[in-house]
């Protein structure tokens, strides 16, 4: 089977800024897949040129096999896209919204009432089909979106920040629906974000894209587990006894600070007991003991050397997060 | 062509449901035909109609409602731009042109509801429709500058970022094109070194044609009228296309 999406050193240069910088990568149909980065890493500027919205530099991409810069009709046919800033018309009714969407598309009539029907099910807005969409929370209006976005049965769904300035349950909510959707549709999803949890849960594979590069892609187990594993820390007052006694095969580190040992290994669960009773036996007293198991967020700071909230939101991002926390 | 009727069906809707932009629009053109008709009707003579300038003022008030209205629809767009909307339409598998067109049709079906409801107003204010022909004539005077003045609102918005310029051109451009038209006095009573350029108002060939389709009287052959704001119809909406086609979102 031919991959959903074929990116091979796909480059946007705007004047001296080059946003994204001839990144290459490939989506199997059915995957979610997920580009993580900080605001303005080039994650946006990605999918406009996925989608066809703005021309690339140089480099190819395919969508099911056709050419964005070739066939742009055929590739807007089998996408469809939640954009990171909402696109509905407020004056309109979420039905309303949904016929302008399938009529565009050319979709049939009989079959455009049919899915306009299914898919409001789908997404919980059927019973607020009739209301004007400007009655509609931030939550709603994202799952409207995400509806109309698969109205023309797209083979490959493009969400932009999907969750942004949406509160925790809400977030929750559509996190259960996208994946739902994959499931259910098999369809391929690229989704951007630069929430880590998000990417954590939903995604399949993800790339990290800072600085319109792709500094890794992997799935997020592979990632977390590339930066050395999970940490087991113990707090007591004979750090040098531990070092001593812990000499297993599974320890793959053992650092000794003031009053402290971070021991690094794989499946931190499954041995945690094991150290305990090994220092009880020993006599040596435990003042504390945690397990940190690694987090997209550490993936990112040990490729990098920054955490991705050190990279500074610019003032207008700050303001459409506002905008759009107003609204609720 | 459904492509076209989808987005015109979208401008009617949101229309119909903006009541209180309709009734906004209506109120100027009807308070301009009460104050200004009755107020200066027995001191104003006009060549061909007599003293009757409220009979004169008709026709003009109707082509100013077309126009305002018009303009603001086309202008329109920046909304969607900024709200985003905009984005949907243009990443659908349909060409610009198609968008455009709809855009524009929309819009001027709206500005030439809004014409005809000036034109039953006044009805009641005394206007004498001659006969039908002579109101399918106004009617297609009307859809010609609904045309021509959403195509131009598009043209502008496609080059503004917001709402800001819009006062701007109102006051610089559409109003004095809506003055210079003879939508509110004769050109022939104008000075002669202003005539010249109400010839060159597209709008004046409108208000002519409408005139010459309610009361039978007009200072320019309906014919060139109608070849004038034709042509000035198809340029427009020419060039709306060809800047809505590079419109930035």
């Amino acid at each position: 089977m031919t991959p959903a999406i074929q990116v091979k050193d796909l480059t946007k240069a705007f004047n001296d800024l080059v946003a994204v910088d001839h990144i290459s990568f490939e989506i199997e149909q059915g995957e979610i897949f997920g580009l993580l980065g900080p605001n303005g890493a080039g994650k946006t500027t990605t999918l406009s040129m996925l989608s066809t919205m703005l021309k690339p530099s140089s480099g190819t991409a395919l969508i099911q096999g056709i050419d964005i810069a070739k066939d742009q009709d055929s590739v807007r046919k089998a996408i469809g896209i939640v954009f990171q800033d909402q696109s509905l018309d407020e004056e309109l009714t979420a039905r309303e919204n949904m016929d302008f969407h399938g009529r565009l598309y050319r979709t049939p009539p009989e079959v455009r009432k049919q899915r306009i029907d299914e898919l409001l099910h789908l997404v919980g807005l059927y019973e607020r089909k009739d209301d004007l969409v400007k009655t509609f929370s931030g939550g709603m209006r994202r799952r409207l979106e995400i509806a109309r976005g698969l109205l023309h049965h797209p083979s490959v769904l493009f969400l932009d920040e999907p969750t942004l300035g949406l509160d925790p349950q809400t977030r929750n909510h559509l996190w259960q629906y996208i994946a739902t959707l994959s499931k259910e549709k098999n369809i391929t999803i690229i989704l951007t974000t630069h929430y880590m949890e998000e990417a954590d849960r939903l995604c399949n594979r993800i790339a990290i894209i800072d600085h319109g590069r792709i500094i890794a892609l992997d799935t997020p187990e592979n990632l977390k587990n590339s930066i050395g594993g999970d940490v087991v820390t113990i707090k007591t007052p004979d750090i040098n006894a531990v070092s001593r006694i812990l000499n297993e095969s599974w320890v793959i580190r053992l650092e000794q600070h003031s009053d402290e040992v971070r021991i690094s290994l794989q499946n931190a669960e499954q041995h945690i007991s094991n150290i305990i009773t090994q220092l009880n036996q020993h006599n040596i007293p435990i003042i504390s003991a945690s397990i940190h198991k690694p987090t997209l967020e550490d993936v990112f700071l040990s490729f990098t050397g920054k955490t991705i909230r050190e990279q500074e939101m610019d003032g207008k991002e700050k303001m459409r997060i506002h905008h759009r926390m107003m609204r609720h | 062509m459904d492509v076209i009727y989808t987005i015109w069906l979208r401008s009617i809707t949101r229309y119909v449901r903006s009541k209180s932009r309709i009734i906004g629009s209506i109120s100027m053109p009807l308070f301009f035909l009460i104050f200004l008709g009755f107020g200066l009707n027995s001191v104003v003579n006009i060549p061909g109609l007599g003293d009757n300038y409220i009979q004169f003022l008709m026709p003009g008030m109707v082509a100013m409602s077309v126009l305002f209205t018009s303009v603001f629809s086309g202008i329109q767009i920046i909304w969607d731009k900024q709200f985003g909307f905009l984005k949907e339409t243009l990443v659908a598998p349909v060409s610009r042109m198609e968008i455009m067109l709809g855009q524009t049709f929309g819009g001027a079906t709206t500005a030439v509801i809004q014409g005809i409801i000036i034109m039953v107003l006044s009805l009641f204010l005394g206007l004498n429709v001659q006969s039908l022909p002579g109101f399918l004539i106004a009617l297609g005077f009307m859809v010609l500058i609904g045309i021509s003045f959403t195509a131009f609102g598009i043209a502008i918005a496609s080059r503004m970022e917001d709402m800001t310029g819009f006062q701007l051109i109102m006051n610089f451009v559409v109003f004095p094109i809506f003055g210079l038209s003879g939508a509110m006095f004769p050109i022939s009573s104008l000075p002669g070194w202003l005539k010249p350029i109400t010839m060159f108002d597209p709008l004046t060939y409108g208000v002519e044609g409408i005139r010459y389709g309610l009361t039978g009287v007009s200072q320019i052959n309906p014919v060139i009228s109608f070849m004038v704001i034709g042509g000035f119809a198809c340029i427009m909406t020419i060039i709306g296309a060809f800047m809505f086609r590079k419109i930035n979102i």
